[in-house]
């Protein structure tokens, strides 16, 4: 017995297809924009000569990247959720904030670390203190050089977004879970919004591109 | 101008420089110059602290070095500072890495800094190369432009750690004529050098070292005609015959 497609379910749904995806982008972008701010700090504070910051930053590092998102989602909604009542969305952003920013803490350890030793003693030896040695001298470079991995983890954390659906929140995934239950048209609905999430990232990876060639450092 | 008194440094539990005396005057040119491994470059960084010593006390225009109360960044800002790899700032213009820290560390407005600059670059011959990045310019270029990058900040010495050592043959002439040009305005320079015909031309003192201790101090007349020690004429006898 063959499949029928019936792609009618995918245009007579569009607008619950719409708020869903604007959900999935407000929540990706809030986790985005939190997680660049804690990646820097953390990932500066990994190489500090500081040991405390050091411990604190690589514990962070360390723990969140042994801990599976969903448990992690599903830890903060419930348990930090309920201390701080902080609502399903409120959560999720938290949870993808925290989640993404220890990989991009790594990300940016690595790009400082990137950066020819030569660099940092030429800044300082011209009498920059070791945070504007940082501001103007690494961090424009390392920010280069991570561009790349930088959007691999935000296509990834867009993705991810997708598992705020068990704490409830109605995104995209959330939408075509739905409306399978009520529809069964499993296949349309799917792929309809794996097409979607690909848009999305490959918008992303785009934007990226453009950045890449246009902070190229002139070699 | 420097003084250098019993300097001591170890990297771990390897001791590179054995007590080390020296005194450089202002307006003088010293040349450091004896086989690899003998700590020159080591005794140069550790005149901007880019180096820690483990004893012993060296002094820039008076203030000491690496007394935990002295503002280093401040008095860094008075020690010009050339690499042998240049470490120009890749992202940045030769305009831009002459003006960074002139405008970030002094103070200076962005306009006067950058006139400044602007007239340091053609006095170095490279009047047209404002607007270009480190990685379009030979290494001759670039080593001029670190070269204006430590005047901008007007330095009351310049150090050189191995200038030349990096650059093809070719380009060597017009880096080693960029600084005979300054030793003549007067600054108090230290360069670690293997050009001898450079060292003897421009240098007052010719300060020579092996295995991480000064073995010899001398006029360049007197040093490269003359050596005392058997470990000075045994390097000069290597490197002057070939």
């Amino acid at each position: 017995m063959g499949y029928q497609m019936e792609w009618g379910v995918i245009a007579d749904n569009l607008p619950l297809f719409w708020e869903g995806l604007l959900i999935t982008l407000k929540i990706s972008a809030m986790a985005l924009i939190f997680s660049l701010p804690i990646g820097i700090v953390a990932g500066l504070c990994r190489i500090s000569r500081n040991r405390i910051l050091s411990f604190i930053a690589t514990a962070y590092v360390e723990l969140i990247r042994g801990i599976p998102l969903l448990v992690l989602l599903l830890w903060i909604f419930f348990v930090l959720g309920r201390f701080l009542r902080i609502d399903s969305f409120w959560a999720a952003v938290l949870g993808l904030a925290i989640f993404s920013g220890a990989f991009v803490a790594e990300i940016i350890r690595a790009g400082i670390q990137s950066v020819p030793r030569g660099q940092m003693e030429a800044a300082r030896s011209s009498g920059m203190s070791y945070v504007q040695a940082m501001r103007l001298v690494i961090l424009p470079q390392a920010f280069r050089k991570v561009l790349p991995p930088l959007a691999s983890q935000f296509i990834i954390l867009i993705k991810d977004s997708s598992l705020a659906s068990v704490i409830s929140v109605v995104d995209l995934s959330l939408v075509g879970n739905n409306l399978v239950a009520t529809t069964f048209r499993v296949l349309e609905i799917w792929t309809f919004i794996a097409a979607v999430y690909f848009c999305i990232t490959f918008s992303l990876s785009q934007i990226v591109r453009y950045l890449e060639r246009k902070y190229r450092v002139h070699e | 101008m420097i003084s250098i008194k019993n300097v001591t440094k170890s990297f771990g539990t390897v001791k590179v420089l054995h007590d080390i005396n020296l005194e450089i005057p202002q307006s003088q040119v010293f040349a450091l110059i004896g086989p690899s491994g003998a700590g020159k470059s080591t005794l140069i960084r550790t005149i901007n602290a880019l180096e820690d010593i483990q004893a012993g006390e060296i002094l820039v225009d008076g203030t000491s070095v690496h007394e935990k109360k002295t503002d280093i960044n401040k008095l860094r800002a008075d020690i010009g500072f050339v690499f042998q790899s240049f470490n120009l700032y890749p992202h940045l213009t030769a305009l831009e890495n002459v003006t960074v820290a002139p405008i970030n560390v002094k103070g200076i407005g962005k306009k006067e800094a950058e006139e400044k600059g602007k007239e340091l670059l053609a006095s170095l011959g490279l009047g047209e190369k404002f607007a270009s990045y480190p990685g379009q310019l030979s290494g001759g270029q670039q080593q001029r432009v670190a070269i204006a990058r430590a005047l901008a900040m007007d330095p009351k010495v310049m150090l050189f750690d191995e200038p030349t050592s990096a650059l093809d043959p070719e380009m060597v002439k017009e880096v080693l004529d960029a600084i005979r040009k300054l030793a003549g305005t007067g600054m108090t320079m230290a360069v670690v050098t293997h050009e001898m015909g450079f060292a003897k031309e421009i240098c007052n003192q010719i300060v020579f070292m092996a295995e991480g201790r000064i073995v010899e101090v001398a006029p360049p007349a007197e040093f490269f005609s003359n050596p005392k020690t058997d470990r000075a004429q045994d390097f000069l006898g290597k490197v002057l015959n070939h």
